[in-house]
């Protein structure tokens, strides 16, 4: 399975970064055979729409499950239609993108079933 | 002609300014007002326009046929503000994110895309007193969007042709403001002696400066805080078109929804003056 973790840094054992749209980069491992590469979040400066773009390009990348600290509605619509599994790691800031992983496997960290948060964008439509 | 009232800070009596030059402006000409302070328009508290046509205003969105679409992604790769997503074989559209520019449908090969309107509020006008034909937009409560409302605002034709447009601003130095000041001959800052006032007016004079647009300024409230605006408007070359001092009877009437003019007529003069001043300004 290919697992996306969003991290500040540019290796597996840089921390995780709990900002989904706004991460400077996804760490997207393969757990069967542990290889992992890193990528640019190009919706890093985005003026909105970040989450959106985020997940496309994790989608584009073919994760299938992405560790965040929150998915706000128009990420977890995005995600969703890809069928990209979403897990949270919030409070876990202080760790390093293989902790998390490690916690993903040993099962500690809840999936999302809804939107986190409302959207940035007046959201009230 | 088109005059636009703007300040940076709220407050600063950008609508009693304006809407006093309306009144001064239209013993002689036809007068469009705008009021594209579409989050909460109140000129015409003071004008008292006849609101008899209300249209519904906003942006087109796009709306995608499944059956023609091939999920090439060419909408999504165009779109600047993520507002359309291709996701395997569903594409999916984020209204609150799209700013209406029609890219998505230009580059879509297969014409899957049609355009429907998104309404964000009304444009309501009529008449108001005299020669002055009015405008206000309004948004409806929960749209982040007002430049689109405001776009639609300035397109507004009323039926007789008019010699001069007024254009009261949303406070602020965002998106709306800029929208507002967009194109118009002159733009006149109203702002108070105060450290705020003076912060925000420096705010909008920038974007002034890179319209290249005539600029002048109404200090409101003289007397109160310090000489901090007029060193910096000499300091930048920028006029001080006219006063108008803190005095309790204004606020009074301002407060009871009482035009200026009527509450101290003595200010008809000034207005008339700046009026001709702007209008050798803008023809010279």
């Amino acid at each position: 399975m290919k697992i996306a973790i969003s991290i500040s840094g540019n290796t597996i054992n840089d921390p995780f970064d709990p900002r989904f749209g706004r991460t400077s980069t996804f760490c997207i491992i393969d757990t069967e055979s542990e290889e992992w590469e890193t990528y640019e979040n190009p919706a890093f400066s985005a003026s909105g729409g970040a989450g959106v773009q985020a997940s496309q390009i994790i989608a584009e990348k073919g994760a299938e499950a992405i560790i965040s600290g929150a998915f706000g509605p128009k990420a977890f619509d995005t995600l969703s239609a890809a069928k990209i599994e979403m897990y949270t790691a919030s409070g876990n800031e202080g760790f390093a993108a293989q902790d998390v992983l490690e916690m993903f496997k040993n099962g500690q960290l809840p999936k999302t079933e809804s939107a986190s948060h409302g959207g940035h964008h007046g959201g009230g439509r | 002609m088109e005059i636009v009232v703007a300040s940076g800070k709220g407050g600063t009596g950008k609508t009693t300014v304006a809407t006093s030059l309306a009144m001064v402006a239209s013993e002689q000409n036809t007068i469009r007002f705008l009021d594209c302070d579409v989050e909460a328009p109140n000129a015409r508290l003071f004008l008292d326009p006849e609101l008899d046509t209300v249209k519904e205003v906003g942006i087109l969105i796009p709306n995608v046929d499944d059956d023609t679409c091939t999920y090439c992604g060419k909408c999504a790769e165009v779109c600047q503000f993520h507002a359309i997503a291709v996701i395997g074989k569903k594409t999916l559209v984020f209204p609150e994110l799209c700013h209406g520019c029609g890219s998505c449908t230009l580059v879509c090969p297969e014409n899957a895309i049609t355009e429907e309107l998104d309404v964000m509020g009304v444009l309501e006008s009529g008449n108001a007193i005299k020669n002055i034909d009015f405008a206000q937009g309004v948004m409806n409560i929960g749209e982040p969007m007002a430049v689109p409302i405001i776009r639609e605002l300035k397109r507004w034709a009323p039926a007789k042709a008019s010699a001069i447009e007024i254009r009261d601003s949303p406070p602020g130095a965002s998106c709306p403001v800029v929208e507002t000041i967009r194109g118009a001959d002159f733009a006149l800052l109203v702002t108070e002696p105060t450290p705020f006032g003076l912060h925000d007016l420096k705010q909008v004079v920038e974007i002034t400066k890179e319209f290249e647009m005539p600029t002048g300024v109404v200090i409101n409230r003289d007397g109160i805080g310090n000489n901090a605006v007029e060193a910096y408007c000499e300091e930048v070359g920028i006029p001080i078109m006219m006063r108008i001092p803190m005095e309790r009877r204004i606020a009074e009437a301002i407060a009871s929804g009482k035009p200026l003019l009527k509450a101290a007529p003595e200010y008809q003069k000034d207005f008339e003056n700046m009026l001709g001043n702007i209008i050798t300004e803008v023809g010279a």
